[in-house]
């Protein structure tokens, strides 16, 4: 798919927030796939870890929006200790997570959890799924 | 050598057999480890944001209760708990400007700079006891069982709490075959079961998880030995669902490596492995072995 370049398609304060958050620099990214490759969700993905830098390095905020990579990523680590250029992935996911749970968008919520799974669920699971998807 | 042994919230739980299984082969080693009279829960995960240290607070309390008791080392069983515990000590033994944050923020504890050990109890068995001396020790070698030792990520990753190499680990294949276990090496051993995304998109955890099965099943393995009460549950507890969807899975037994231990030592008892809350095959496969009557 092209992509229309412009300084007008470019969010620097976006970029920064992300920066800031993660300590990560996507810049580093050349765009190997390794990311992608070894991620064991990527197929839940509608974009690749490697596709999302390459987003990230264009600063293209608006179609991040449509994004689902940060919340089905699973935080496996997988992808940081294979990452050639040694950029902790996971820090960006979760930079992008924050970003939209700090403006209160939680992606569960915990009070829709039925009774039954409350009783079934493993604490583990309850306390890192809301780490992950609640604000 | 007395040291700490911090549970975590799982075990007091859903995860029982992993806990009672473990102490009681602990006690059958010879080793000594006391509760923490107090401990908080670590959060489960380690916060991944530069801008987030109130999410390290919890488990750097914990260690600090560990220094407390007098001793320097702690030895968990949860591989979450494991890595939470082991990415904060990391934290501040090594950034001095979050560790003054941390210390400043919690002015009602002594202050802590990552003076404690870290240990899950599989590196703790392979530092302080040996696989050739655990050999010695075992009563009921578990011949003929074909397990695969299922690593999961947080033993594993990132590489500065890895309890061995993150790419290529041995440890949990020692162990076994320290057992007499008949050892499964298969590809899916680093793969993520999908952990909470069970919370968040069920679908793809259970799509990782049912790779990791057919994996196992697929190399020969007639059960899987782990250390995660969440990788359990994803790949034990949500067995049945997997079976319903996907074709051709087959049922195949979940254990905690602690209770295979228990078993190798002798300790066949209901009350120490509670396998009523593992599958129902868990307990079937081992007494068609003969391993438990």
């Amino acid at each position: 798919m092209p992509l229309k370049i412009s300084y007008r398609t470019i969010n620097k304060e976006f970029q920064d927030k992300v920066k800031e958050i993660s300590g990560q620099s996507f810049y580093k990214c050349f765009q190997c796939g390794t990311c992608a490759g070894s991620c064991p969700m990527s197929e839940q993905m509608n974009t690749t870890p490697r596709k999302l830098m390459a987003l990230l390095q264009l600063g293209r905020e608006v179609m991040l929006d449509e994004v689902n990579t940060p919340w089905v990523c699973a935080s496996c680590y997988t992808c940081e200790v294979r990452c050639p250029r040694g950029i902790d992935i996971p820090r960006i996911m979760e930079a992008l997570r924050l970003i939209t749970l700090r403006q209160n968008r939680n992606q569960i919520e915990p009070s829709n959890l039925q009774p039954e799974e409350i009783i079934d669920l493993p604490q583990i699971a309850m306390v890192s799924g809301f780490r992950k998807f609640t604000g | 050598m007395k040291i700490s042994y911090y549970p975590g919230c799982t075990l007091k739980t859903r995860a029982k057999n992993l806990e009672t299984s473990a102490l009681a082969a602990m006690d059958a080693l010879g080793l000594e480890v006391e509760e923490l009279t107090r401990w908080n829960c670590c959060g489960a995960v380690f916060s991944l944001a530069d801008d987030d240290l109130i999410h390290i607070v919890a488990p750097v309390r914990d260690l600090i209760r560990v220094k407390e008791s007098g001793h320097d080392t702690v030895v968990t069983l949860c591989s979450m708990c494991y890595n939470t515990l082991a990415r904060a000590n990391e934290l501040m033994k090594t950034d001095e400007v979050k560790r003054k944050t941390i210390n400043d923020f919690m002015d009602e504890e002594p202050d802590y700079a990552g003076e404690v050990r870290v240990y899950h109890l599989l590196d703790f068995l392979r530092d302080e006891i040996g696989w050739d001396k655990l050999k010695e020790m075992v009563k009921k070698p578990l011949t003929d069982l074909k397990v695969a030792p299922y690593y999961g990520c947080t033993l594993l990753r990132p590489a500065d709490v890895a309890i061995d190499k993150p790419d290529n680990p041995r440890i949990l294949h020692d162990f076994l075959s320290a057992l007499g276990a008949e050892v499964i090496d298969f590809p899916g051993a680093l793969q993520c079961c999908g952990t909470y995304q069970i919370l968040g998109n069920p679908e793809a955890a259970l799509s990782a998880s049912k790779d990791i099965l057919a994996d196992a099943t697929g190399h020969g393995a007639e059960a899987l030995a782990l250390a995660c009460p969440l990788c359990d549950y994803n790949l034990g507890h949500k067995q049945d669902i997997m079976m319903t969807k996907y074709d051709g899975l087959k049922e195949v037994p979940i254990y905690y490596f602690t209770q295979l231990l228990a078993v190798a030592l002798g300790l066949s008892s209901d009350e120490v492995n509670r396998f009523d809350i593992n599958r129902e095959s868990a307990k079937q496969l081992l007494e068609s072995k003969s391993l438990i009557a």
